[in-house]
């Protein structure tokens, strides 16, 4: 998703550019006709907008006719495992951290104190899902950890001087509790 | 009674006024790059400071730069929309010295309290920082917000009631009855009073949503007793600043629709899809706030559907009325290109291409694994200082010399470097996002040290550009003329 993200954003803020600098290079000159030109251009928006439209009505189907997030509020699928996680500033206090490979698990998550965010991440540059911990809420999170490995835990929401020390470490272990 | 006799007064004190905005926004667009760029540093390992004191640095650069964007967007509206009807420079003059009340409090706030909350100020952390600042440091930092907001709700108050002696209603300033009539446009109707209209309906309603929250934060901060909805908090919070930090570029672009037809000799009248757009981006900014929340579960779904939706359509007027009509304005108009212009246009192209990561973050499957990461302030700061600081600095400069900007080639280097440094500054920002690297960490693991060491050259260098760039405005500073 990261890599589709990066690489569209590119390509779309390229366009972007080229457009602009297509237009740039020309505006100091004069030449044709400069009202034709605009009606051209304008009846070139007006099916461009439509374009937009429909892209946008594709793109919300395509993204959201599957709901994206597993288990938001409230999960239709049963875990294989329920981890309860409390964020309090500056550690996670979870009731267990280790799983096994494959199985479903969801994070029930909430905060003793002021906002936290959760963040799961397979190494140092690939965030594998995230939600936030609220006082007073219960956010439920499901993640499949296909491989076996150490997952490490940042909180992602700014909670005071030592929120980037705020860690923790789940264990997906082949021999895990179940 | 004629336009004519509705546009304000060419007063030496408002004069005075506009030079106080421009000379005190320069000063601390500066300095809250320096500290801005200072935190990057920090980020880099660079900067051999403890991550306290960075913390600090990132609350007082996100809460000097908003504050100053509004005031100088708000100097730039000021300064067209008095033509077209009349404003008082004496409430105009109240919000830059409630603004500096406001100022003095954060600064004291974070100087001598060493509050860190984050311009944010999420609740409930202003009161609870595990004791590493005071309930007093807390509630001076959100009492000088509070000063800041009751500024601009007096200008704003002032700048509603002039549109509604001029045009009779919000709605008629707005366009509404031409766009949903059928009669012939109405081409006198100028497009700043429209822009100028939106961004009063939505800020009023922004700025009153924050002054809700920021007192309810202060009753929790002296009162820990008394605690509110952690979730409701949260949304009028983001309502507030989304509205807050949107409305300045709104504000903004009302220097590209005046200047802009000066350059081409080609005019920028209202149109039935200008009016189409202004109307529907003023629902959008107020109803798109919850693309901040994707992440919060709890949230009713139809509201972060409506936030992933809302965030598509608010970058379709962008693109396609804004940039576009700005476009099909200098395409071969023979225009004469000066640094006011260039930055002007450029302003565009960093609004537009800016507009293009932040709806694909509003995108809840990329939220999922981008939210919070530095993907975050690589868009925002494309469109904010690629897009909104060139456009301010256009305008500024465009108001002291019009179109009799002698060029130099120093001139030309510190756009250029501006430009090429700002737009590396903020890929290497997405970049850091697409690899997950989080935003808000003052201490940096070793695998993202390179993105926050490149973040840092790239800051060094937007920063001398924009100190050229803001001496060349401050320098021609006193040949400002409210007619230009």
């Amino acid at each position: 998703m990261q890599n589709l993200a990066w690489t569209l954003s590119l390509i779309l803020m390229a366009a972007i550019a080229a457009v602009f600098l297509w237009v740039v290079a020309g505006a100091s000159r004069t030449g044709g006709d400069a009202g034709a030109a605009a009606s051209t251009a304008l009846r070139w928006r007006d099916r461009l907008f439509w374009l937009a439209i429909i892209a946008g009505i594709a793109l919300s189907f395509a993204t959201l006719w599957e709901w994206p997030i597993a288990g938001h509020a409230a999960a239709v699928t049963k875990p294989d495992v329920v981890i309860r996680a409390v964020g309090h500033q500056w550690r996670w206090e979870l009731d267990k951290d280790t799983v096994r490979p494959g199985q479903l698990v969801e994070f029930q998550l909430t905060a003793s104190d002021v906002n936290h965010g959760f963040a799961i991440y397979r190494d140092k540059t690939r965030m594998v899902a995230q939600t936030q911990a609220m006082p007073g809420y219960v956010n439920k999170l499901q993640v499949r950890f296909p491989e076996a490995g150490d997952y490490e835990v940042l909180c992602l929401e700014y909670c005071g001087l030592a929120h980037h020390g705020m860690r923790a470490v789940i264990k997906v272990r082949a021999g895990g509790s179940s | 009674m004629s336009a004519a006799t509705m546009s304000s007064v060419d007063t030496p004190s408002a004069k005075l006024a506009f030079q106080l905005y421009v000379s005190i926004g320069i000063s601390v667009f500066l300095l809250m790059m320096i500290a801005g760029a200072a935190f990057r540093a920090v980020q880099a390992a660079w900067l051999p400071i403890p991550a306290n004191f960075g913390y600090e640095l990132m609350t007082l650069h996100g809460a000097g730069m908003v504050g100053v964007s509004g005031l100088a967007g708000a100097a730039v509206m000021w300064y067209f929309l008095r033509r077209y009807v009349t404003l008082s420079t004496g409430m105009f003059l109240a919000m830059l010295g409630l603004s500096l009340v406001g100022v003095v409090m954060i600064l004291a706030a974070i100087g001598i309290g060493r509050f860190a909350g984050a311009w944010t100020f999420l609740y409930p952390l202003p009161a609870k920082s595990m004791g590493t600042w005071g309930a007093h440091a807390a509630a001076a930092f959100v009492g000088g917000l509070v000063f800041i907001g009751v500024g601009f709700l007096l200008f704003y108050l002032d700048c509603a009631l002039a549109i509604i002696r001029r045009y009779g209603s919000l709605a008629k300033a707005l366009g509404l009855g031409q766009l949903f009539g059928s009669g012939a446009l109405d081409t006198t109707l100028p497009p700043t009073v429209v822009a100028g209209t939106m961004v009063v309906i939505i800020n009023i309603l922004g700025i009153l949503a924050g002054a809700v929250v920021l007192v309810m934060s202060l009753i929790n901060i002296y009162l820990p007793g008394v605690t509110f909805d952690a979730l409701l908090m949260k949304n009028l919070i983001f309502f507030f600043g989304h509205v807050f930090i949107n409305a300045t570029i709104y504000m903004a672009v009302i220097g590209v629709y005046e200047i802009v037809p000066r350059y081409t000799k080609r005019p920028w009248t209202i149109s039935r899809p200008f009016l189409a757009s202004w109307a529907a981006v003023t629902l959008i900014v107020m109803a798109v706030y919850p693309h901040h929340l994707l992440m919060d579960f709890v949230m009713p779904k139809w509201m972060v559907v409506t936030g992933q939706v809302l965030s598509y359509l608010s970058g379709i007027p962008v693109l396609l009325v804004t940039a576009y009509g700005a476009l099909v304005n200098i395409h071969r108009s023979g225009l004469k290109w000066d640094l006011p212009l260039r930055l002007i246009i450029f302003s565009l192209f960093g609004w537009a291409a800016g507009v293009i990561p932040a709806i694909i973050d509003g995108v809840i499957r990329v939220n999922l694994v981008m939210h919070n990461t530095q993907w975050v302030p690589g868009h925002f700061h494309f469109y904010l200082l690629l897009g909104l600081v060139p456009m301010l600095l256009g305008t500024m400069l465009y108001a002291c010399t019009r179109e009799s900007w002698s060029e130099t080639a120093l001139d030309r280097a510190s756009f250029w470097t501006f430009g090429v440094a700002g737009a590396a500054f903020c890929f290497v920002f997405l970049a850091g996002g697409w690899q997950g690297v989080p935003r808000r960490f003052a201490v940096h693991d070793a695998d993202w040290l390179g993105y926050a060491q490149l973040g840092s050259v790239a800051a060094i260098l937007v920063l001398v550009a924009a100190l050229v760039l803001g001496v060349r405005l401050l320098a021609r500073l006193p040949r400002v003329t409210l007619s230009a």
